[in-house]
């Protein structure tokens, strides 16, 4: 039996180049749904990647209570920056200014969302995957920002040495800065307090960074707030915050991927099937030949699914491969809702994502073979050897 | 037997392979027709947006506000007709997942400067003369089941109450038509004057945008300069746009996902299309013995080339419609979801037409050469084979 199995399956492959032209369409088609799948898989891949990179463990977000749209809307006052810092168990701390600014693109020329984002000098050492690349850093109290490289790459007039306007007020581009592939590489940073008196929040912050000295302790700090409701304040793991920002647009884009794929592969799956009909009825001699000479019936299917799934496996791969070299890395930019800003990010095609893709082809390749297999082995032998 | 019901039967011979040719063609083109839509959500609102609305957003950002006393300015200006204003409320329905616009709007002012915008003049009425009236798009009360009467409760996020208190409280008190737009402008939309009473004190007297009504639409562009030379050296200048252009700009931030997604889809789409279109081929070449005998029947070569060419186009253009056709039963079951997403998602007359279009294109290509090659056919040679 395995010895059958072995020797059909050898001669359809063996004869697979004089069908080429009909076995491309199995390759080609299931290739477009795997390339499809993955690239766009990839994009809601490197999305949450960007955004979770900005997050640790032991750092946590600190908001005013109830807000919904993350660090734009939050209000902090003085009386409560000031409650935080008594706070026991906090290692480090950095009262945030956060807002926006429409800036034109370089690509479009129209106006998006860029953050502005003033730190304490604390909040440097919070988060010591940010480092300087070009220029220097900002001195506190002066007009000076640097930016991170998406936001260079991303924005008109923000290159190294540049004075940018910023809602009135002009700002000299020091440093270019980056931060292990973060969204904070969206962003423009500025000294706090001189951003609260330039842009007139004296006062006020939206966001407190902080670093615990052991991560149970933002539970705790949670539970704390959550007895207080005077106090009026949110806590989040910085992991929790992101993964949170990302869900909402990875899922749209998610969805939208496996939609199309699904939608694609229905008709990968069709030229398939009719690409198998179309092979099986070209031998019905050959296989009612091989039949009169005493090969089983589980042979004959076997070999044409086995035809069906080395076709479809090489699309898969092919398709896998498309996408990783035509999208792994690509840089792209859009509105992360969650927090009204340009972010950019690149694309990921992870091995994940190659093991799903390829797993599609398989599946693909079985259901395209599986039909004309059966069909093969059920021709009636006599006439089958008349050729009708 | 007429020469239609000889193609038809043609078609059908081999109802195995013609299914499967017909129902590729069907997904390929259901697939165009929903990522035309997809694509064309991106553009919405350049044909909606009327050309003699100008909208009057803050300079610097648009989530900064506006102090409501600029429109009294504006609406001295010559060129301008009218003016009303719009705030943008943020908040939350039942939880992060329920996403629309909500606007606090002067009710009467707003109905007069969305002309298009249906809303029967009884409900408007008592729109303007509830104070914590809401009326909603008629597909909103749809999707999320709001009958007239009913209280709906949004969490405040932007916007307090003066009491420090969250929850806003609405009672629905009508509904509107967008006329099948949807845009920017399709949002929940309450009470301004009940709004700005019951927020912090603060911020009373704050909106996000204007929304003017030039006299003259030829007029928009220069009316737009002096609005915002009229606050350039105030606290709070302005960038003033035609509405067109503003929800362009809007729509652009999502930018690069959506090109994205457009250049991958096309390539698909012509990836379907090649696979068919082989696979049609095919299926002509191994016809050819029977061509020679309708040949030998006594049918003429253009007679058999007309034959090919007509069940090439019939079974492309039969593709073609089902797919659209399941594409529109398709954005009429999932629209309402995807338009929280999109703000619109309806299959438009042009893509309706360009699909079919290149529908019936597909077939003539399709059917060129195995036309051409049965016009040859030498009679004798065919029947050998």
């Amino acid at each position: 039996m395995l010895k059958q199995i072995f020797e059909i399956t050898l001669m359809n492959l063996q004869n697979l180049p004089s069908r080429l032209g009909s076995s491309l369409v199995i390759v080609v088609g299931i290739a477009g749904v795997v390339c499809v799948l993955v690239a766009i898989l990839a994009m809601a891949a490197g999305f949450t990647a960007t955004l979770n990179r900005g997050g640790a463990s032991d750092r946590a977000i600190i908001l005013r209570g109830g807000t919904s749209t993350g660090e734009l809307t939050s209000n902090i006052d003085t009386r409560r920056m000031m409650y935080v810092r008594t706070l026991e168990g906090i290692e480090l701390f950095s009262g945030e200014v956060y807002m926006v600014a429409d800036i034109p693109k370089r690509t479009t020329g129209s106006p998006s969302n860029l953050v502005i984002r003033g730190v304490e000098q604390d909040g440097f050492l919070l988060r010591p995957e940010v480092h300087i690349i070009e220029g220097r850093n900002f001195e506190p109290g002066r007009n000076e920002l640097i930016a991170g490289r998406n936001a260079r790459a991303l924005f008109q007039g923000i290159d190294l040495g540049a004075t940018v306007d910023l809602r009135r007020s002009e700002w000299t581009v020091v440093g270019i800065f980056e931060a292990e592939g973060s969204a904070y590489e969206s962003e423009l940073w500025v000294d706090m307090p001189t951003a609260q008196s330039a842009f007139r929040r004296l006062g006020a912050i939206n966001s407190i960074r902080i670093k615990v000295s052991d991560p149970a302790r933002i539970d705790s700090l949670a539970d704390e707030f959550a007895e207080n409701p005077q106090v009026d304040l949110s806590i989040t793991s910085e992991e929790e915050f992101f993964r949170s920002q990302s869900a909402g647009l990875a899922t749209v884009i998610n969805t939208f991927g496996y939609g199309v794929a699904a939608i694609m592969a229905i008709g990968a799956v069709f030229a398939a099937l009719n690409t198998m009909y179309a092979a099986v009825i070209s031998r019905t001699v050959e296989i009612a030949t091989l039949r009169a000479l005493g090969f089983g019936a589980t042979p004959v299917v076997i070999s044409v699914m086995i035809e069906a799934i080395v076709l479809a496996t090489l699309g898969g791969l092919l398709g896998a491969a498309i996408a990783y070299v035509g999208f792994n890395g690509y840089t792209v930019s859009t509105l992360n809702q969650a927090a009204f800003s340009q972010v950019a990010f690149d694309f990921a095609v992870t091995p994940e994502l190659i093991r799903n893709g390829i797993a599609w082809a398989l599946g693909l390749g079985f259901i395209g073979g599986l039909f004309p297999a059966i069909r093969a082995a059920s021709l009636p032998i006599t006439l089958a050897l008349r050729g009708e | 037997m007429n020469k239609f019901s000889l193609i038809w039967s043609n078609l059908f011979r081999r109802k195995v392979r013609t299914f499967l040719t017909l129902f590729s063609v069907l997904v390929a083109f259901l697939l165009f027709a929903l990522l035309r839509t997809v694509a064309g959500a991106f553009e919405v609102g350049i044909d909606f947006a009327g050309v003699d609305r100008l909208n009057v957003s803050p300079k610097y950002s648009i989530i900064d506000p506006l102090p409501i006393t600029h429109m009294n300015e504006i609406d001295r200006l010559e060129g301008v007709a009218s003016v009303t204003h719009q705030t943008w409320f943020g908040g939350t329905y039942q939880g992060l997942n329920n996403f629309f616009p909500k606007f606090p709007v002067n009710p009467r002012a707003y109905f007069a400067m969305y002309s298009e915008f249906e809303i029967s003049d009884v409900q408007l009425e008592a729109f303007a003369n509830t104070r914590t009236g809401a009326v909603v798009p008629e597909s909103m009360a749809r999707q999320y089941d709001w009958q007239v009467g009913d209280k709906i409760p949004i969490e405040g996020d932007i916007w307090l109450m003066a009491d420090g208190g969250k929850l806003w409280e609405f009672d629905l008190v009508g509904t509107y038509s967008t006329g099948g737009e949807a845009g920017l402008s399709s949002a929940f939309l309450f009470n301004y004057d009940y709004f700005n009473e019951a927020r912090v004190e603060q911020t009373q007297g704050l909106v996000s945008w204007f929304t003017v009504k030039v006299a003259n639409p030829d007029d928009a562009a220069a009316v737009a300069a002096e609005i915002d030379a009229l606050f350039e050296n105030s606290m709070n200048p302005t960038r003033s746009a035609t509405e067109a252009e503003f929800i362009r700009q809007f729509a652009s931030q999502v930018g690069d996902i959506g090109l994205m997604m457009n250049g991958i889809l096309s390539a698909v789409f012509f990836t379907i299309l090649l696979l068919t279109a082989n696979t049609m081929m095919q299926t002509f070449r191994e016809r050819i013995p029977e061509l020679a005998v309708l040949k030998t029947v006594g049918f003429t070569d253009a007679a058999v080339s007309l034959l090919i060419m007509s069940e090439s186009i019939l079974l492309c253009a039969l593709g073609g419609a089902l797919g659209i056709g399941l594409a529109i039963l398709v954005s009429d079951a999932i629209g309402p979801q995807v338009e929280a997403f999109l703000g619109t998602f309806r299959l438009t007359t042009a893509t309706i037409g360009s699909g079919m279009a290149i529908a019936v294109l597909l077939g003539v290509v399709v059917g060129l050469f195995p036309a051409l090659s049965a016009n040859r056919l030498q009679i004798v040679d065919a029947l050998r084979k």
